[in-house]
């Protein structure tokens, strides 16, 4: 069990060194002068010169590099191009309200795919897979803004039951901001939902057919038994690790989301970020968003672990 | 019986399995529609992407617009059609360019073995830890607003995934006796990748592909949405969705119908790969 804890945290390490390295050299290596991109383009050469050299940039890469890397494990993170405000209180902030969110989609969707997914393929080709069957693959194709507009048009702007603009900002107390929750997350919660039952489908169906369960109905055991001890313990073990490395897709998924409710978090200050190329900001929230990545990975194999005795014992 | 034969019973054989079952007919038939839309879009579009009605704003769908009209008096359906050919080309030419360089990393990586693929493996993993989306918009950071920006993320992007399917693919017959035969026959390196090994990856090429496209074409049309590689006015669906939030008490249509373009195509498109993968693992008809 240490020796494979060891392993996937070293494992951890290197990938969010090599990912560092992936980001570093998109941002800094590829053209596009960062002193250029901070003094506007009327700025004179001298100038251009000048600054690059009070930040560093006339130093070779792998010394640049060393310098971020060292900066960023410091936790100084910088001033924004174009906020001229420091970055890490501000993507502080930005971070709570996202991970507030993502809490929130998990919470809905996990349950509810994974409910969906074992009575579809407990019943495999009955009515109601074959709701899960197409409605998921619908869910999987739909893009998160579409299903987000969808959602605005009839819950916001038909029924009026929440708000359209999920911006946090008039906080009507906790009331109000729940509300404001729900739509966003739910759009997360609806494309995940396709995916992971979809994926705790097709376990249960594959788990079904293998001897073991055949054994155990044979030998009298009772349904249920059969279901919940047998079938489920196996077959929800691929969907524990889906669901972390889904993280990094709901990442992508909230990008996209936070900017269709304008809701304050991460992904709608990374889009900002990257409409202005304010590089500072969309450096800081890369990096956490690898860690945040990896860290994610190195749960779902913890609880792989505690479900699965073979790594135990190694 | 010829090679050049049994590729073509064996492409029969294909279409047949495609059409056996109703949802990859459903999904073969959505993304032929959209490439004839792509291909003939522009000769058979009532109107131009940008030509103004100024008579008729705010028209719901009707027999003359079949989309409606916006503020503009553009006629919706009109646009749609035309933004066809840019997200399909978009989206074809960075999965086809993926799949070229992916392939030829994976076989030389996979083949090679040891230090180097091992390197490559590494950096794939590097590229791969960042969300598709994230990636995209780092690129997009640093590049310019261009098309060959655009094209590049899609290449950054899909790359790593097809060489890692690639080398799956690779590591499972390099040892057979074909290939070993065809080294110990002393044929080039090229030889053997691109003539012996390379056909055996084509079924996982062709689901991949299939898979990519759909992806790229969710992630053009989200990128425009947000406004981000693309610059107005634009072609682009999603771009197209996000000019027309601010009418959708007024003209909802206008935001409906290229929303309604972008999740039918990214669908179809999803129901072929599945097709598809059946294809790749039914074995050759034992008659042809």
């Amino acid at each position: 069990m240490s020796r494979y804890l060891v392993r996937r945290l070293g494992f951890v390490v290197l990938t969010v060194f090599l990912t560092s390295i992936v980001i570093f050299s998109v941002i800094q290596v590829l053209p596009g002068d960062v002193a250029r991109v901070i003094l506007g383009r009327e700025a004179g050469q001298a100038a251009v010169d000048q600054l690059r050299q009070e930040l560093g940039l006339d130093l070779p890469a792998p010394v640049r590099y060393l310098r971020w890397i060292a900066d960023f494990v410091r936790g100084a993170w910088g001033e924004s191009f174009s906020l001229r405000t420091a970055v890490l209180p501000l993507v502080a902030r930005r971070l709570s309200n996202s991970l507030l969110l993502a809490a929130v989609v998990l919470g809905l969707a996990v349950p509810l795919s994974v409910g969906l997914g074992v009575m579809a393929g407990l019943r495999q080709d009955s009515f109601l897979d074959n709701v899960v069957s197409m409605g998921s693959l619908a869910l999987v194709g739909l893009p998160e803004f579409v299903t987000g507009l969808v959602l605005i048009q009839v819950f916001a702007l038909q029924l009026g039951l929440f708000p359209a603009s999920s911006s946090l900002a008039d906080s009507s107390g906790l009331g109000g901001k729940i509300a404001q929750l729900i739509l966003p997350s739910l759009t997360a919660a609806l494309v995940l939902l396709g995916y992971l039952a979809r994926l705790t489908r097709a376990q249960v169906i594959e788990e079904s057919g293998k001897p073991y369960v055949r054994t155990a109905v044979l030998k009298g055991l009772p349904r249920r038994t059969v279901i919940l001890r047998h079938i489920l313990r196996n077959a929800l073990m691929p969907t524990v690790t889906v669901v972390a490395i889904s993280f990094g897709w709901l990442l992508s998924g909230l990008i996209v989301i936070e900017a269709v409710f304008n809701y304050p978090g991460l992904g709608s200050l990374l889009v900002f970020a990257v409409s202005r190329r304010d590089l500072p900001v969309i450096q800081a929230i890369s990096m956490l968003a690898v860690v945040g990545y990896a860290l994610a990975n190195l749960s779902a194999d913890l609880v792989y672990a505690a479900l699965n005795p073979r790594l135990r014992l190694e | 019986m010829s090679a050049s034969q049994g590729g073509r019973s064996r492409f029969r054989q294909a279409v047949a399995i495609l059409f056996q079952q109703r949802s990859s007919a459903i999904g073969t038939s959505i993304t032929l529609i959209f490439v004839l839309a792509a291909l003939f879009g522009p000769v058979v579009a009532p109107y131009g992407l940008n030509q103004q009605l100024t008579s008729a704003t705010f028209q719901p769908p009707s027999l003359a617009h079949w989309f409606g009209t916006d503020q503009l008096g553009r006629d919706v359906f009109s646009r749609v059609l035309l933004g066809a050919r840019d997200i399909l080309a978009f989206a074809g030419v960075g999965t086809l360019l993926a799949i070229i360089l992916g392939a030829t990393i994976g076989l030389f990586s996979g083949y090679t073995g040891g230090v180097v693929d091992e390197i490559i493996m590494r950096a794939f993993d590097g590229l791969l830890a960042l969300p598709a989306m994230l990636l995209a918009l780092l690129l997009l950071a640093s590049l310019a607003s261009s098309d060959l920006s655009v094209i590049i993320v899609l290449v950054v992007v899909y790359t790593p995934i097809v060489a890692r399917v690639v080398r799956s693919v690779v590591l499972s017959v390099k040892e057979l006796a074909y290939v070993r035969a065809a080294r110990l026959q002393g044929e080039g390196l090229g030889w053997i990748l691109y003539r012996a090994i390379l056909p055996a990856t084509y079924p996982a090429l062709a689901v991949e592909g299939a898979l990519r496209f759909s992806y790229a074409i969710f992630l053009i049309a989200s990128l425009g949405f947000l406004g981000i590689g693309f610059q107005p006015p634009s072609d682009n669906w999603g771009m197209m969705v996000s000019d027309a939030r601010q009418l959708t008490s007024a003209a909802p249509w206008a935001l409906y119908f290229p929303a309604a373009a972008i999740a039918v195509v990214v669908v179809g498109v999803n129901l072929l790969a599945d097709g598809l993968k059946r294809i790749a693992q039914t074995p050759p008809d034992p008659r042809s």
